[in-house]
């Protein structure tokens, strides 16, 4: 089969719509079809990473271990907007999984890079 | 060129699925071809043939259709996003229990596969969403 580079942009928070949930659905089909995933984060996507979503309170249900998961789909490459997490008071420790962290150059270089760029 | 197209957004409150339709007109008239139109998220309200907007309106779901017999389009429906949201053919109807079903001509309800399919199979998979 065709291996293509596809990236997922993720730009909104978890659980304030569905796009977070239902890219996640698209990232482990693409990872099924043995495609070179990626994941980039930015804006209000970086809080999809964020440690300890508490989501009982609003009846829907959490998503966070599955960005942990990821790593058994040989899904690696997770990319995160250094700017978005900085604009919003947040470090690499208060991610829920290992992330590369560039600006939004360095971001912008891998995007190009891609076959297919798929933004949530 | 082969083209495939990804609409994230439901019909009349978004204008995706609108500036997808012309896109794809476009695309045809220009001679390219399209590989699969995919519909996800609230895109796959696309899919229902219950809609009756107003008659000096648009008519989306028709309009698709009528794009799809005409040229023979693939227009494929998420089957995960359509559970949730009841988009619902026979197979899935019988499948899930359901008393009704509303796919509109021209669409198929199937997995996400075919979006990472579209993917590989095309020049460009261009997304309409918000």
């Amino acid at each position: 089969m065709t291996i293509k580079k596809f990236m997922m942009v993720n730009r909104k928070a978890p659980y304030g719509t569905v796009y977070a949930l239902e890219s996640l659905e698209v990232v482990l089909i693409a990872a099924a079809f043995e495609q070179d995933v990626s994941l980039a984060f930015l804006d209000d996507g970086v809080y999809q990473l964020k440690k300890g979503h508490q989501t009982k309170g609003i009846e829907m249900k959490g998503f966070e271990k599955t960005y942990g998961a990821l790593e058994d789909y040989d899904v690696t490459k997770l990319y995160v907007d250094q700017e978005s997490l900085a604009a919003r008071g947040l470090t690499a420790d208060d991610l829920c999984v290992p992330v590369e962290i560039m600006s939004r150059a360095e971001l912008g270089k891998r995007m190009e890079e891609q076959d297919v760029v798929l933004s949530f | 060129m082969k083209f495939s197209i990804l609409i994230n957004e439901g019909p009349y409150t978004h204008q995706a699925s609108d500036s997808a339709y012309q896109f794809a007109k476009s695309v045809l008239a220009k001679g390219h071809e399209i590989f699969r139109i995919f519909f996800y998220h609230d895109g796959v309200n696309n899919a229902t043939r219950l809609t009756t907007p107003p008659q000096d309106d648009r008519n989306i779901v028709n309009r698709w259709s009528k794009l799809a017999e005409e040229n023979k389009l693939d227009l494929v429906v998420c089957v995960a996003a359509a559970q949730r949201r009841g988009i619902v053919d026979e197979g899935e109807a019988k499948r899930n229990g359901k008393d009704a079903t509303n796919l509109a001509p021209g669409f198929r309800i199937s997995g996400l596969g075919q979006l990472i399919e579209a993917g590989i199979q095309s020049d460009r998979l261009v997304t309409f969403g918000d």
